[in-house]
């Protein structure tokens, strides 16, 4: 199984790279950008074909490792 | 003063720590591997390094926070043992829930590698009792991440309990947005957890311990640990 977790950090936690990211496009004269927040993204494959498993195992990752939940809030999609 | 410094891979101010530390409490401190389960019997002071542990990867901090040798840590902690968390080494106490809060990327997305002052802000605690509330230091950083930021909650209580131990100050001990060299919120250099055991802080005092580094200005955290373990034993 494939899924994806992708971690944004939470609104109101300031974003330096996002900012920097958001000048960088306004100086390229991308038009009509007015905020850019960036985040992560994992590609994850999970053997097996228990969705509630797999979703467990996942929600699990996200919460240990993969996102900081202090700053950071996480999304899961199984496919 | 019996001390344990945790060496994680991409760790690379160990060294500088375990001469720091032999320098001044006399006595050579033991190296524990990342993968280690378990301290030295005896360990009084545990040092989280500087570096950049898994070179940084998803977040610092956040891969070495989870090796074997953190439960060890966390236990030691828990039973009241000094923790002393430097620069990566408060990064990881802070993924790992020694200490609130996070480091995040410096406010002018800039590596920042200088001297800075920082105002001690009280000389009541193990680690701080070698120098003087209100004294101003000047000690080396040098990182890209030490933004520190935490809820206003967190914050409040930070500051309502006195565990703020450091601030990037002036040269005069005045807080000012102009010397908080990377942003962080009140301009936070150094904390203490809940207990006030574990003291996690982004610049390095143990680079300015001896002559030939220019400055002695560190000294004092080691030299008051030293007198806090002679004190009570």
């Amino acid at each position: 199984m494939k899924a994806r977790v992708t971690v944004t950090l939470k609104p109101g936690i300031l974003d330096p790279q996002g900012k920097a990211i958001e000048g960088a496009l306004r100086s390229l004269g991308v038009a009509g950008v007015t905020s850019v927040r960036q985040g992560k993204v994992f590609d994850i494959e999970i053997e097996g074909a228990d969705r509630a498993g797999a979703e467990a195992a996942l929600e699990s990752a996200a919460e240990k490792l993969l996102a900081n939940t202090v700053i950071e809030n996480y999304r899961i999609e199984l496919r | 003063m019996k001390s344990a410094v945790v060496v994680f891979p991409g760790i690379n101010r160990e060294r500088d720590m375990a001469r720091a530390l032999r320098l001044i409490s006399g006595r050579e401190p033991a190296l524990v591997w990342h993968a280690d389960a378990s301290l030295p019997p005896g360990t009084d002071l545990v040092v989280l390094p500087g570096g950049f542990s898994y070179g940084d990867y998803l977040r610092c901090g956040a891969i070495a926070a989870r090796a074997p040798i953190m439960d060890a840590v966390c236990r030691f902690a828990a039973k009241g043992g000094l923790v002393l968390a430097i620069c990566n080494g408060f990064q990881i106490a802070c993924e790992a829930g020694l200490l609130p809060g996070v480091l995040m990327r410096n406010a002018q997305l800039r590596f920042i590698c200088r001297d800075v002052y920082l105002r001690v802000e009280r000389s009541d605690t193990p680690f701080t009792r070698g120098y003087n509330a209100g004294q101003v230091i000047r000690v080396p950083v040098a990182h890209g991440e030490g933004n520190y930021i935490a809820d206003g909650e967190t914050i409040a209580r930070l500051e309502g309990e006195g565990r703020v131990l450091f601030r990037y100050s002036s040269p005069d001990g005045m807080i000012d947005p102009n010397w908080n060299h990377n942003g962080a919120m009140n301009g936070i250099a150094g904390i203490l957890n809940e207990r006030r055991n574990v003291l996690g802080m982004m610049p390095h005092p143990e680079n300015h311990v001896e002559a030939a580094m220019g400055r002695t200005d560190g000294r004092g955290l080691f030299a008051g640990l030293v007198d806090h373990y002679k004190a009570a034993a």
